[in-house]
This record gives C-alpha cells, structure tokens and sequence, in this order.
C-alpha cells in the first residue's frame, strides 16, 4: 500500500510518502489512521484529530468508511484550499 | 475536450482566450475569472502545493460535470503551483458558449468546484520567514453547495 502525505499532515508525518504493509484488520480509512497513528510521534501528532483530515483512495476523494486495500494508493491531507 | 493545465508558470488570459474561439464562428461569448494573490496581513507570498495527477483528475472531472450542466463550446483551467508575490495570477478558468448565461454560469460554478473540489494547499510565507497554512473557509463550501 502506498501512503501519501500533503501540507500539514507531511509536516507532521516527517515523510512525504511511504510504502506499508497494514494488518489485516484493517479495512478502511478510518482503520488505517487509527493503525498510522501508532507508527511514530510524528503520525499521532498528524493524526490527532481526524475530523481534520481528508483522504483519497486511489485518487478519488473518500470517506471515513471507504475500503483500502493492499495495492491501493491512499493519501492524508487537510481540507483543501485552492482557488 | 477541456484544457487542463497544473504549471508554475504564469498564463496569458489573451492569448488563452483566443485559443477557444480559434476557428469557431458558434461562440457567442467566452466568460473568464483570474484569481490573484492577495497581500492579506502583509503576507510576502504564498505557497502553493498540490497533489500531482489527482489535481487533473479532479479539474477534469469538475470541468466534466460544468459541461453536463450547461452547452459549453470550450472550457479552460490553468492552476499555478509553487511561490507566488502578491499581485500574481494564480488561477484562470475560461467557459465558452453560443449565449452568455452559460458561460458566465458556468465560470463562476468552476472556481466555485474548484476551491472545494481539488486538491492544492496554500501555505502563507512572512517576511520574517514564518509560514502559517490557509485554513478551509466555511463561506467556499457554502459556495459550492450552492450549486
């Protein structure tokens, strides 16, 4: 699985991007913040308040409960601000 | 078929306007908004990040569903990325049509889409170096549901 991260969530993460491997157990987005916030400081600073943050499931906006799967390319980002 | 285009460079509104109607006699009217940078509490810049290849899926898409919604004879999107001074363009949106509602419509639902609905992140830059990231404005969203 490939991780993005952008703006203020690649701040805090550290890194911009990273490839994992995610227990079975988890199955959407919201499982996966929850498993990346245990990987280091940095991401449970990142994803501290995860009403705050957006995600895209293969390059299509997606929601709490969207399903991730192993070859997916997801990304982490705060709400967006362009225009 | 929209022209989409994520650049640092700056775009000339003129010359982008006369490649919609370049050989057309169906236009009747081309409706155009130039975003620019603004110099909100003495910001010496701002910096623009996006997320590459979902930025023009998304533009593409929004420009998609603006041509569903109103007869379009051209439609253009030109986002900056990377360092830009107040008073620089940063983004352009162009709506073609044979009438003017249309266009002048579906320019304003763009720039409405595109401030909720694509994925770029601005970052302000003070003089004394410090950087702040622009938060999300409720009044954009409201914008957009608009529509």
């Amino acid at each position: 699985m490939r991780i993005l991260y952008f703006a203020w969530v690649r701040q805090k993460v550290g890194i911009a991007e990273e490839a994992l491997s995610p227990p079975a157990e988890v199955r959407d987005v919201a499982g996966l913040i929850h498993w990346l916030s245990t990987r280091s400081p940095g991401h449970a600073e990142a994803f501290a308040q995860p009403k705050q943050i957006r995600a895209a499931v293969n390059q299509e906006f997606a929601q709490p409960d969207s399903l991730v799967a192993a070859n997916d390319e997801i990304a982490f980002f705060p709400p967006v601000t362009g225009g | 078929m929209p022209r989409i285009s994520v650049q640092e460079a700056v775009f000339d509104l003129a010359a982008e306007s006369a490649a919609l109607a370049a050989g057309r006699h169906d236009i009747g009217g081309i409706a155009s908004f130039v975003g620019i940078c603004r110099a909100d509490d003495g910001i010496a810049a701002m910096v623009l990040e996006h997320y590459p290849g979902m930025t023009e899926k998304a533009l593409a898409g929004i420009a998609a569903e603006a041509e569903r919604r109103w007869p379009l004879t051209g439609c253009t999107i030109i986002h900056r990325v990377g360092r830009l001074e107040p008073g620089a363009p940063i983004v352009l949106v162009l709506t073609a049509s044979a009438h003017r509602s249309a266009a002048l419509e579906s320019c304003a639902f763009l720039i409405d889409w595109l401030k909720t609905g694509a994925p770029f992140w601005k970052r302000e830059e003070f003089a004394d170096g410090t950087t702040r990231w622009v938060e999300a404005r409720a009044a954009d969203a409201a914008a957009t549901s608009r529509w």
